[in-house]
């Protein structure tokens, strides 16, 4: 094992050189604009976090580079994978041919209560499996079919959604169309996306799309009966942005509700069609991941006047946090009752910390996800005692990275759309006691000896979000930081001296 | 407060605490307006019969729950299985992504794979700079011995030209004008994973054996095909041929890359078939494919050259064992030795000894063609009766030859062949016309729990339990880890039945 340990700012920067030279010279050019190392900034520290580096000089929301092993997906899996797919009572069509709605199935851990198969559909795979004469001829005539026959099989199902696979858009299908005359036919909400994955630069696009169809097609179409019987009151919000993976917004929902909130739809974890009909007779949306939402809430404010806010349930001091922003936004009634749920919880918080800080204290981390929790979870290993080595998404923005500077400091290695090499590479060099990616980065960091956790699927665990989820989460830092199986990587008659003792 | 740091409860535990439990409900009842419990149980039941199952059969437009994967994602298996290969998705990069995880989920291993991150603008102008680019970057960074190109949808419904483009990339410099890069056309929207395998084998073979002037010796080839087993299935292969003395090239084996030690360092590549044995693979005695279904198109490239060709589907069990070796023994000359004879025998004789366990148990069938033959054909030869026989991707060749395995079989006469039919088609199926046991990949686990038959798992993928696919399910020793699963799952059925203090349990017999 390599044990050239890098840190510091300088030995970073030398190592991001290091890393480029493997590249073409013009790869090496496009790269070096996504790698950098944090500095200090004039800017104020964060209230919460008390830190503020700058963290915006990444460029990111480009192409990635062809051949490099980018880790991003595409603009479909950001709608029907992200954002469409966790809708429980609608059947989403994964238009086109069989893969990419195979390669899904059931991958996000979006957690649902139902029957599925009966009211709920979640865990399911539609496809319209598009064979040759479905791209020669068009699949419009297929889609329609489809949808007849969703309706009549799945009878309870409140809507369909039309998930587009690259072809569509290519053949110039107008699922437009089929969705306004299914709509007629069989008046249930129809939903056509043109997620194509060829769209945009990675998953981003894709929840752009999702958010505007959810604008279009739901929102704008009209005054659902769900709707138009649900009388407002003054505590109601929506969660936006959260996805129940392992039970995420149900941890979250739990808080909210115990500090005296109504919580009329979750965007889109476990959510129904109903919630999202309602979500703009809300007072305020709360929104947790902000890249892949902020669309919807910022429409909702301009047309309904709804404030909106981002908060983060990851780690105790986030938790406090946010709780308190929050009730800042409603009455003493709530600011008491939020006041009293951090006072629930501290005896949680403080034995989980009595029990797992000593473990993990001053362990380095290095992530690598998607939009949101490259920052959104810093403070929560902060709060274990945690330090994070180096950070980066696959698919922010240049407001994502801004926001960065609230919880990274400076000295942070910071990698956009990072590829394959590189990430390795800079696990190598930097051997950090844990590693929180993807699947795809799962097996060869845990075959360099290093710790690994799924930070996308919370590697099959969770919820995390909460102060419930914060137990799990310290509990699952632990048992793969400290798992004896790292000791055994090295047989011990290549090392003698261990061997004699 | 459900949670204590003394008892950590996640997702499994967590939301069957009270608090939860009425948070949901109240959820449910205020928010989702959801249908009634009434209404969600007839539906329900209705669902569950013979009339749902007709409208079911009568779908001509949706597919629910395909077990079917599409062309690329075969095409990168196949490449995989040789010597420092990357293999290079032309198209979208989101497939690659999803390729890589779905294999990676399986063999709870790494999947390497790149793609040439096709975009809008490459669908309107091509994907020729993505090409060149892609090849050049690929090249440097991961130091491959050959770049195996495949394609997405995109790149197949926008025409590109792989051929033109590889030789243009080279003409660029890219990569070295003598450096392989064979390729294949993978269209997703024909034929599956399997057909996926074969188009990419076939393009490896093009480019070493293209023009090459075979001498013919006494090796043999082997294409094991796309097989979530093949890192112990290809290790039993070997072992069984070199008992034999038989010399042999794998076309393909990824029983190391997908196979590789803890012990501090990442291997990219790992084992795989050289490229030089490749090259001279041209000149075996015969090329035997392990799964007809995932070769057609490859061996009628190996029959040009010469080459005797055989096929097997996915033999398991005795005979299907048996018949490989023979076919071995009558290609090559050698005999088949005492000491696979006495492999055989013990096989003969667990089965001997749990014969009244399986003896007219009866089992639906899924997944890739060549498995459900090879499944039902080792059933059938324990006694067993398969009920329904279902490959998503199979046709009607393959129909044709189930029904004939079937009927030749006193034990496979009350079968059902379905091609075609996808995994909700089996829903009904099973409510209807129930099995005892249920064998497939554990999407069927959702069967298991709408429709209480018990699930085995022997195909891919195997998301859900670990390491199976370390343990061969190919010749005789292959034979005993399938008939072990089988048994554990009957008898861990009968103890299930037989498990309610007091009511059931005349029958929770201690010795069977």
């Amino acid at each position: 094992m390599a044990k050239d340990h890098v840190s510091g700012p300088e030995d970073l920067e030398n190592l991001i050189k290091e890393v480029l030279e493997a590249y073409p010279a013009k790869a090496q050019k496009k790269r070096a604009k996504h790698l950098s190392v944090t500095t200090a900034t004039d800017e104020e520290p964060d209230a919460v976090t008390g830190i503020a580096s700058k963290c915006d000089s990444t460029k990111s929301n480009i192409k990635s580079v062809p051949g490099v092993m980018t880790i991003r997906g595409c603009a479909y899996a950001g709608s029907k994978g992200v954002v469409w797919g966790p809708i429980k009572d609608m059947v989403h069509i994964s238009h086109g041919p069989v893969g990419c709605g195979q390669y899904s199935w059931s991958q996000r851990r979006n957690l649902y209560t139902g029957t599925t198969g009966v009211d709920s559909f979640v865990t399911m795979q539609f496809t319209t499996d598009f064979q040759e004469k479905d791209i020669v001829f068009g699949g419009d005539k297929k889609l329609e079919k489809t949808i007849d026959e969703i309706n009549e099989l799945f009878p309870l199902a409140n809507g369909v959604t039309i998930q587009s696979e690259c072809p569509i858009g290519l053949i110039g299908d107008d699922i437009e169309a089929v969705s306004k005359k299914k709509n007629k036919d069989i008046g249930k909400t129809i939903v056509p996306v043109r997620c194509e994955g060829f769209r945009g630069v990675s998953q981003s696009l894709g929840h752009h799309i999702a958010n505007d169809a959810i604008r279009d097609w739901v929102i704008e179409a009209g005054e659902s009966e769900a709707k138009k019987s649900y009388e407002p009151g003054p505590y109601d919000v929506n969660i936006i942005g959260d996805y129940n993976i392992g039970g995420d917004a149900w941890a979250s929902r739990m808080l909210l509700e115990e500090m005296g909130l109504n919580v009329v739809g979750c965007w889109s974890g476990d959510a129904t069609l109903a919630e999202m009909e309602r979500a703009p007779k809300a007072r305020l949306n709360l929104i947790h991941c902000y890249r892949s939402m902020n669309y919807i809430c910022r429409y909702m404010e301009e047309k309904y006047s709804i404030g909106w806010m981002e908060y983060n349930f990851f780690g105790p001091t986030q938790i406090a946090a946010s709780l308190r922003a929050i009730a800042a936004k409603f009455d003493a009634s709530i600011q008491e009752k939020a006041e009293a749920v951090i006072a629930k919880y501290q005896p949680l918080v403080d034995a989980v910390l009595a029990k797992y800080k000593p473990r993990l204290e001053g362990k380095s981390v290095m992530l690598y996800v998607g939009g949101l929790r490259p920052r959104h979870v810093v403070t929560a290993y902060d709060d274990l005692g945690m330090v994070i080595a180096g950070t980066g998404y696959e698919f922010a923005h240049n407001d994502d990275y801004k926001r960065t500077g609230h919880y990274v400091k400076e000295g942070t290695l910071i990698y956009d759309d990072v590829t394959g090499y590189e990430l390795e590479k800079f696990i190598e060099k930097i051997r950090p006691d844990l590693v929180g990616s993807g699947i795809k980065e799962k097996y060869p960091v845990q075959k360099m000896g290093i710790p690994f956790r799924q930070m996308h699927s919370w590697d099959y665990s969770g919820p995390y979000h909460g102060y419930d989820g914060f137990a799990i989460f310290a509990r699952d830092m632990d048992m793969a930081v400290n798992n004896p199986v790292w000791g055994l990587f090295n047989a011990p008659w290549d090392t003698p001296a261990v061997a004699a003792e | 407060m459900p949670q204590s740091a003394d008892k950590v409860l996640d997702h499994s535990k967590l939301f069957f605490e009270p608090e939860y439990k009425e948070m949901l409900a109240n959820k449910k009842a205020v928010f989702e307006c959801g249908h009634t419990a009434e209404t969600v149980h007839q539906i329900g039941d209705w669902t569950k019969s013979w009339e749902y199952r007709e409208k079911n059969l009568a779908r001509e437009a949706v597919t629910i729950n395909p077990a079917k994967a599409c062309q690329p994602v075969g095409a990168v298996f196949a490449a995989q299985g040789y010597e420092g290969t990357l293999p290079f998705v032309h198209g979208s990069q989101g497939c690659v992504a999803y390729y890589r995880s779905h294999l990676s989920r399986h063999f709870k291993e790494p999947s390497a794979a790149v793609s040439s991150s096709m975009t809008e603008d490459a669908a309107v102008f091509g994907g020729l700079t993505n090409m060149v680019e892609g090849l050049a970057n690929a090249y440097a960074l991961y130091k491959p011995k050959m770049i195996a190109v495949s394609t997405t949808c995109m790149a197949e419904v926008i025409g590109d030209d792989l051929n033109s483009f590889i030789i243009q990339s080279k003409e660029k410099g890219s990569v070295p004008e003598d450096f392989p890069v064979p390729f294949a056309h993978t269209p997703a929207f024909v034929g599956s994973h399997v057909d996926g395998y074969d188009n990419a084998q076939k393009g490896f073979l093009e480019l070493f054996w293209n023009g090459a002037e075979r001498q013919a010796d006494e090796s043999l080839n082997i294409i094991p095909g796309f097989d979530g087993y093949a890192v112990a299935n290809n290790r039993e292969i070997k072992r069984m041929l070199d008992l034999m003395g038989v010399g042999f090239t794998f076309l393909g084996d990824v029983s190391e890359v997908y196979d590789t030690p803890s012990d501090g360092t990442y291997r990219m590549y790992a084992g795989g078939t050289k490229l030089e044995d490749l090259k001279a693979a041209v000149n075996a005695k015969a090329t035997l494919s392990m799964q007809e279904y995932c070769s057609p198109k490859t061996l009628e490239y190996v029959e040009k050259t010469g080459q005797e060709t055989a096929v097997f589907n996915y033999p398991m069990g005795v005979s299907a064992t048996d018949n490989f070796l023979m076919k071995v023994s009558a290609l090559t000359g050698k005999a088949i030795p005492d000491a696979l004879k006495l492999e055989r025998g013990r096989l003969v004789d667990a089965i001997a000894d749990s014969q009244a366990y399986l003896h007219g148990k009866t089992f639906a069938i899924f997944g890739d063609p060549d498995f459900v033959l090879g499944m039902a054909k080792f059933i059938m030869e324990m006694g067993g009766e398969p009920i329904h026989c279902l490959a998503t991707n199979g046709g009607k060749k393959w129909a044709k030859q189930m029904d004939e395995v079937l009927k030749a079989s006193p034990f496979g006469q009350k079968a059902q062949v379905w091609a075609g039919k996808d995994l909700w088609h089996m829903r009904s199926f099973l409510n209807t016309e129930p099995t005892d046991f249920l064998i497939g990949s554990s999407y069927g686990k959702y069967l298991e729990r709408d429709t209480g038959v018990p699930l085995i798992r022997l195909t891919f993928p195997i998301f859900d339990r670990h390491h199976h696919h370390r343990f061969p399910t190919w010749g005789y020793q292959g034979g005993l880890t399938v008939l072990v699963k089988i048994l554990d799952a009957i008898f861990l059925k009968a103890d299930q039945d037989a498990g309610k203090v007091g009511e059931t349990d005349m029958s929770f017999d201690l010795t069977r």
